[in-house]
């Protein structure tokens, strides 16, 4: 077997209430195609079962920082703690949330190096060449990392999380961070919930119905909710139907709005502009109704439809209760 | 009365369909129009409604070719006070690069007399979503620096900021200024342009600078484009007559509860 090409990947672990995050999950399947030992960085309190969790992910050392510094969210004090647990680590990854990158950015600038954002390929280990998504990842960037340390967020759905062939007892190492007071200068002070969504979960739902101009106006939705219902579905919408106000930022899909890759999109009056497509094309099957039978969505779809949505998707919801009862 | 220095970046108005240069470094955009991403557009109304209601000024800077002049004028009308150019091939500065060359500008206004409480940028560009030019500067001019900001409000030498938190709330931060910002879409609505707003940019000069530092570059090797897949779409009908059709089909999905 040939030597390692890198010594250790430390990977910047986010939790939920039940453990990793799937993007962190995702990450750290990424990174076990480095040929690495896998090193997990904790933050805070994490969840009961966390530990085995990353075992099973091939994490053979728990950092484990925690503290007053961490117990509300500092990005800076975050890096301090992943610099604090780089140890031999020659790769520094996080997932490609809005946390993930932010964190990374912070700790290249502390390591005086480059990060590449949103990595969804390996080209290279020696030297290490990435391709990361640019243009809302309708294109790839290959970039080398050839700094000391290589810095480096994983795009959500660059794989499908899974555990290692062989799980591990991880060593838990807890580790001292020096953190200053300039690090904790940006903290949240306080958290509010979030607003009643419509859009039911939008990033984890297996079916999306989709909304855009061909919606008609806020009053166009009557129709399309009502399907999302019978699909126990979430809308999601382009940015055209937020720009005009006829719905909320949350419930946009899309460069600016939030990645999806449900089961089934369907794609109701939207035209499939490349930064509408940037958050939805990893969907696994794409239903588009349209009366454009040219549209960038219908060509790149599975199926189609072609007509008013205002009278395809009435029929489509008749139909649905039809068979129901 | 607070002071906010706004960044923005004039990138390609993508269609349908993206092509590359001969050489594979970057968008064709011989053929396009351009624009600004939308983080953008919305750090740009921030800077405006900040710089009214304090009574204090809002400064648009850009790094790239004398083109982009373009995109400062179209804030010009929005309501900025000023603007200013870095003129300089914006394909051979990577982020820590053009944090380097805004850092540049701040201190040497502020060597003039005008410093900024609040430099605003984008939470990433729409082209090469680098999320890390903010980080980078706020280390360069040692500020605290926030980003995915949704909305702000200043007051005194402080400023509130809100934006979203990973479970979907909202997460407040209370920061000192002077401080740097990064912008996400979906706090604010831009505002259109007015035509008195248009007559008044024209007049507002550009202040050009040339950078000193020599840019390290982005890294690039190249770019990629996916493969083009042939379409592949099964239409399953025209009109309501097809609903049986697309009925049978989220069956045959398993997504019909």
């Amino acid at each position: 077997m040939s030597p390692a090409t890198h010594a250790a990947v430390l990977v910047l672990v986010e939790t939920d209430g039940g453990g990793a995050t799937e993007v962190s999950r995702e990450t750290l399947t990424f990174v076990r195609g480095l040929d690495a030992d896998v090193h997990a960085l904790v933050v805070g309190d994490g969840p009961s079962g966390l530990v085995d969790q990353l075992g099973a992910y091939g994490v053979s050392v728990v950092h484990h920082a925690d503290g007053d510094a961490f117990t509300s969210y500092a990005a800076a004090a975050w890096a301090a703690a992943v610099v604090a647990a780089v140890g031999d680590a020659t790769v520094v990854t996080a997932a490609g949330t809005p946390r993930g990158n932010e964190v990374l950015a912070h700790v290249a600038c502390r390591l005086g190096v480059t990060m590449a954002a949103n990595v969804v390929e390996v080209d290279s280990t020696s030297p290490l060449v990435v391709s990361r998504q640019v243009l809302g990842g309708s294109a790839l960037e290959e970039i080398a990392l050839t700094d000391g340390v290589a810095v480096f967020s994983v795009a959500g759905h660059a794989c499908d999380p899974a555990e290692a062939e062989t799980s591990t007892t991880p060593v838990v190492h807890p580790i001292d961070v020096a953190v200053s007071d300039a690090d904790l200068r940006a903290r949240v002070v306080r958290t509010e919930p979030g607003e009643p969504d419509e859009s039911g979960g939008l990033k984890a739902a297996r079916v999306v119905v989709g909304a855009g101009r061909g919606a008609g106006g806020a009053d166009g939705f009557a129709d399309l909710l009502e399907l999302t219902e019978l699909l126990d579905a979430s809308l999601g919408v382009s940015r055209v139907v937020t720009s005009l106000g006829w719905r909320p930022h949350h419930e946009q899909v899309g460069q600016t709005g939030s990645r999806v890759s449900p089961d089934l999109y369907v794609a109701c009056g939207i035209s499939g502009a490349i930064q509408h497509w940037a958050g939805m094309s990893s969907s696994k099957t794409i239903l588009a109704i349209n009366t454009d039978p040219d549209a960038p969505m219908v060509t790149k779809a599975h199926y189609a439809v072609i007509g008013d949505l205002h009278e395809i998707v009435p029929a489509i919801n008749e139909e649905l209760r039809r068979r129901r009862s | 009365m607070s002071n906010v220095l706004v960044c923005i970046k004039r990138v390609p108005d993508l269609g349908g369909e993206i092509s590359l240069t001969a050489d594979a470094m970057a968008v064709d955009d011989s053929s396009l129009g351009h624009t600004v991403s939308p983080h953008e557009d919305c750090a740009v109304e921030l800077a405006i409604q900040v710089a009214k209601d304090t009574g204090g000024t809002a400064t648009v800077l850009t790094l790239g070719s004398s083109d982009a002049v373009e995109q400062l004028r179209n804030a010009l009308a929005l309501g900025c006070t000023a603007a200013v150019l870095v003129e300089a091939d914006a394909g051979a500065f990577g982020p820590a690069d053009v944090a380097a060359a805004i850092a540049d500008v701040v201190r040497a206004h502020e060597a003039a007399g005008t410093s900024y409480d609040l430099v605003l940028l984008g939470n990433d560009a729409s082209d090469t979503g680098d999320f890390q030019v903010g980080v980078r500067l706020s280390y360069l001019l040692d500020r605290p620096v926030v980003t995915g900001v949704s909305t702000l409000s200043v007051s005194g030498d402080r400023v509130d900021v809100r934006g979203s938190s990973p479970d979907g709330g909202t997460e407040i931060f209370d920061v000192a200024l002077p401080a740097v910002l990064t912008v996400s879409e979906g706090g604010v609505e831009p505002r259109y342009p007015s035509i008195p707003g248009r007559m008044k940019a024209k007049k507002i000069a550009v202040e050009e600078v040339v950078p000193t530092h020599e840019p390290a570059g982005p890294g690039r090797r190249r770019l990629k484009l996916p493969p083009l897949q042939p379409s592949q779409v099964e239409v399953l009908g025209e009109g309501p007559a097809a609903a049986g059709a697309v009925v049978d089909l989220l069956e045959k999905l398993g997504v019909v509860r």
